[in-house]
């Protein structure tokens, strides 16, 4: 369970978020959209321990990010994320990008951990791509080697940043492929991004954010038919 | 034409292997410690920062002829015995390289996007390991062919450690060159052996700058 309990942020004096508060339990797919600068990533990059907060608390399975003795190295190892321009390390192939963590970080032999990057490949559909360099890499598949990378290290929970904002937008759909699934098998997820389809059939709840605040919160019947605030209203004239 | 060269071949030869060795040593040693104190520059925590960024801007500022001499005259004093010249020229010159290649890594560190370094941290990587499977290797690459120019540079500069005594390549031309009284064949081939490594190490930094933009890592 993540518990993210009235925390704000400040980048010098500009405030970048104000009081978030909000609970993930474990099984749940979160989707926050909103407007470019509302606060999105950094509440991402927070929740992973990337970023410090000024005020509130974040508590991941009871551990508080916080606390100076949380040792967030550890904490990450079960907090996958994805980010929108894929981020692949870009001097290795597919299958090294896959394998490094559960090498280095859990320990694992290469034998195991090439093993488990295939399986990984094959489930984000793209096995014959295992020593391919990002660089011979689409963008949809580069994402999927994406995802695969952070499933390597069996998180608990999955963030995805705008997975698909930067993809043509014939790729747009075998990534949210892999995310659905991931979704339907249990994965607690947390998601920014503007696809509804995608919200529509996986999303717990929606999360609008501006401005670094909640400005409102529903499930998908409740938000994109029935938006309350006005600039929620305005917000989806313009991503519909 | 060559024959003062001919007959002295084996000791010009065998300074040129001196000033291979002090090369290599001084590569292998500035390019590592290089690649730390480039981490050094862009670090977040002060205490890190100041003190390497010190030690940069103070070496960069300085005729590197200075800092082979001073090394070689304070050594002694601090550690109490004389030190052979090979082993000071060699300790010289990987803390004064170690500021030029350390600069170039800076620059490779500042190519590679937040973005990924934090991917690699929510694997679970910690910052050494970062540092070491994902930072320095993408520098490393990116930056090859200015890593590549400085190395002819720091052949160069071998050179200079003659000043201490070192019986490298142009040293034993000069000792040569005072029994056979031949400076312009002597010297010329000391040029020409110069210019024929450094030639192709130009070369070889231009190959690494074309491959690396083919395969869109530049």
């Amino acid at each position: 369970m993540i518990e993210i309990k009235t925390v704000s942020k400040w980048f010098d004096d500009f405030q970048v978020l104000t009081d978030i508060h909000e609970t993930i339990e474990r099984g749940q797919t979160v989707v926050i959209c909103g407007p470019s600068g509302s606060g999105k990533s950094t509440l991402l990059r927070c929740i992973n321990g990337l970023e410090p907060y000024q005020k509130g608390e974040i508590i991941v399975d009871g551990v508080s990010l916080s606390d100076p003795r949380t040792n967030l190295y550890k904490l990450r190892e079960n907090i996958g994320m994805v980010f929108q321009r894929f981020e692949l390390y870009p001097h290795m192939t597919a299958l090294q990008n896959i394998s490094l963590a559960p090498m280095k970080v859990r320990k694992l032999s290469r034998e195991k951990a090439e093993k488990k990057a295939m399986d990984l490949l094959e489930r984000v559909g793209i096995p014959d791509k295992a020593d391919a360099y990002p660089a011979n890499l689409s963008g949809g598949q580069q994402q999927r080697v994406a995802i695969a990378r952070s499933l390597a290290m069996e998180p608990k929970y999955m963030m995805f940043d705008e997975p698909t904002s930067a993809l043509d937008p014939e790729m747009i759909q075998e990534v949210l492929d892999v995310m659905i699934a991931l979704a339907k098998e249990g994965m607690t997820m947390l998601c920014v991004t503007h696809e509804m389809g995608f919200a529509r059939e996986v999303a717990d709840e929606i999360i609008f954010m501006d401005f670094g605040k909640i400005v409102e919160r529903g499930t998908y019947e409740e938000f994109f038919k029935n938006p309350k605030s006005e600039r929620a209203k305005e917000f989806l004239k313009q991503i519909l | 034409m060559f024959n003062a060269v001919a007959r002295n071949i084996y000791f010009l030869l065998g300074g040129f292997g001196v000033t291979l060795q002090l090369t290599i040593c001084a590569l292998v040693g500035g390019i590592a410690l290089g690649a730390l104190v480039g981490l050094g520059r862009i670090s977040r925590n002060k205490w890190i920062y100041h003190p390497i960024t010190l030690y940069v801007n103070f070496l960069r500022n300085m005729p590197l002829i200075l800092v082979i001499f001073w090394f070689y005259f304070v050594m002694p004093i601090i550690a109490g015995r004389p030190l052979n010249p090979f082993l000071s020229a060699v300790i010289s010159f990987i803390i004064f390289e170690a500021t030029y290649f350390g600069e170039i890594f800076r620059a490779g560190y500042q190519s590679i996007s937040k973005d990924l370094t934090s991917a690699a941290y929510s694997t679970g990587l910690t910052y050494s390991q970062t540092a070491r499977h994902i930072l320095i290797p993408i520098a490393f690459r990116r930056m090859l062919p200015s890593l590549i120019t400085q190395s002819i540079v720091t052949f160069q500069d071998t050179s200079l450690a003659f000043v201490i005594g070192l019986q490298e390549f142009v040293r034993r031309t000069s000792i040569v060159d005072n029994l056979e009284v031949r400076s312009i064949q002597l010297f010329g081939f000391v040029a020409i052996v110069f210019f024929i490594f450094c030639f192709t190490g130009s070369k070889i930094s231009r190959y690494f700058e074309e491959k690396g933009r083919k395969l869109g890592m530049i």
